[in-house]
């Protein structure tokens, strides 16, 4: 089939950015999404002009590399699932389809559709961790995890960080990341010690990154490629309330 | 001190400071909404009503000095957010598609930026009296303020009743997103509580705009003369 690309380009992360527009021919719809842009790529270098750079790696969903907003939706139109597990079948002929990168001012363009994302491993470096004692395993089992807030723990631990919630965010808030990964230590016995400090640490850090705020519109969710629930923004925000109000006494 | 500065300027701290004074201010409204129903009991009752709240004296300007800091602090946590909010998406998107968001959500600050103006009117064309003076001057037969038919007299004239039908729809766009949202904000919010908690909101700004607008729809209907 035939389609028409409208992609952002943008040489540098200091160049200002516009968009170019390709003829796409020959797209199969048995390809993913980006080998078509792959397809692309390699045509422009056979033309002389610049490769399209975009963040990729391992195309199967579980890296949280590929990180394209594809008319106007981070990750596209299939729900639960990042771009690069996204099929062309999805589109047809003649259509038309705009690619942006993440638009997130904590997120600036490195070049083309590739986002600089360290933002995030700051925030995981203010608290998203646990300390534990390091020498020979313990046994399994030893620290008993009811099962519901296994499965609660596990849901939360699904992120695997692609920032699409920020992205999709009417105002680029990143809570739905920070909120998973404060709900999903928060949820285990191994998280216990470092639990209030972490909260306020990590929340204080996304707020230096200059993160929006969230105002519960939920779009997060709805993008989400691990399809996390907005319910862990609400864990989040009691985790702040007990450890505020812990801090004080 | 310096610690509960610092959660109040964070993120969290800032959402559930709107969520606390919108919850109080959301209180205030609902009282309102059940006087100004007296309307449909009569003069009598109105004003019987008007008067036990203006023979309050000082209480009742402790309760408005309260208010008024309340909506102050609810307003410029507003702002502090908006501003940030917007910071944080300096270049928009060429395409925008929302999945799930609702129109109340996206507009609440323009919701609320406009109720705001419609407060400040409210308060010179009943409260002051600045719009109409002759409104503070008016008595009925027992010598009491005829808060009655101040309100009859302000809703003869169409476009002050259609400018308030119009201020209370914005209300209750603005409601319906706030008063699920505080749920979320405060934590009280959870898989189970999910499918009631989305439906708060709009239900309640539902009653809302029913409760407020019924007034001048009645005086401009002349049910109520």
């Amino acid at each position: 089939m035939i389609l028409t690309l409208r992609i952002w380009r943008q040489k540098h992360a200091r160049d200002k950015g516009r968009f170019e527009t390709y003829e796409m021919k020959g797209v199969s719809p048995d390809m993913s999404f980006l080998e078509m842009l792959d397809v692309l790529s390699d045509s422009l270098v056979d033309r002389g002009e610049d490769a399209l750079t975009f963040d990729n790696d391992c195309r199967e969903g579980i890296c949280g590399m590929c990180s394209l907003t594809i008319n106007g939706v981070p990750h596209g139109p299939d729900q639960g699932g990042t771009v690069c597990q996204l099929h062309m079948r999805r589109y047809k002929e003649g259509d038309t389809i705009t690619i942006e990168p993440w638009r997130v001012s904590p997120f600036p363009v490195l070049k083309d559709l590739a986002v600089d994302r360290s933002a995030f491993d700051r925030i995981i470096q203010a608290g998203g961790y646990i300390t534990t004692n390091a020498g020979s395993a313990v046994d399994a089992n030893a620290i008993l995890v009811p099962r519901a807030d296994a499965e609660t723990a596990m849901d939360a631990a699904a992120c695997i960080g692609c920032g699409a919630c920020a992205a999709s965010c009417p105002n680029g808030s990143a809570m739905l990341f920070v909120a998973a990964k404060v709900s999903h230590l928060a949820h285990l016995p191994q998280g216990a010690p470092e639990r209030a400090q972490r909260v306020l640490s990590m929340v204080s850090q996304m707020d230096q990154e200059g993160f929006g705020n969230c105002t519960n519109h939920s779009e997060c969710e709805a993008v989400c490629p691990k399809e996390i629930n907005v319910s862990h923004i609400a864990k989040i925000n009691r985790e702040f309330i007990r450890a505020a109000v812990k801090s004080i006494f | 001190m310096k610690q509960i500065a610092h959660w109040y300027l964070s993120s969290i701290g800032a959402k559930l400071v709107m969520a606390v004074t919108g919850v109080l201010l959301f209180g205030f409204v609902l009282g309102h909404m059940t006087g100004n129903l007296l309307m449909f009991a009569g003069p009598d009752a109105m004003n019987a009503y008007a008067h036990f709240l203006q023979e309050k004296g000082m209480l009742l300007l402790a309760v408005r000095a309260g208010l008024l800091a309340i909506f102050a602090v609810h307003i410029a946590s507003a702002i502090r957010v908006h501003r940030q909010n917007r910071a944080a998406r300096p270049e928009p998107y060429a395409v925008s598609s929302y999945l799930v968001t609702t129109y109340a959500a996206r507009t609440i600050f323009v919701s609320g930026l406009i109720v705001l103006a419609f407060v400040i009117y409210h308060l010179l064309h009943y409260t002051l009296g600045v719009t109409n003076p002759e409104f503070l001057r008016m008595l009925d037969p027992q010598g009491r303020r005829d808060v009655y038919g101040m309100v009859i007299t302000g809703f003869t004239n169409r476009a002050v009743a259609l400018s308030y039908i119009v201020a209370m729809l914005l209300l209750s766009s603005h409601l319906s997103h706030g008063l699920t949202s505080l749920f979320q904000t405060l934590g009280l919010h959870g898989p189970k509580f999910k499918p009631l908690v989305n439906k708060v909101g709009p239900a309640v700004a539902i009653v809302i705009f029913i409760g407020f607008a019924s007034i001048p729809l009645a005086v401009l209907s002349g049910r109520l003369n």
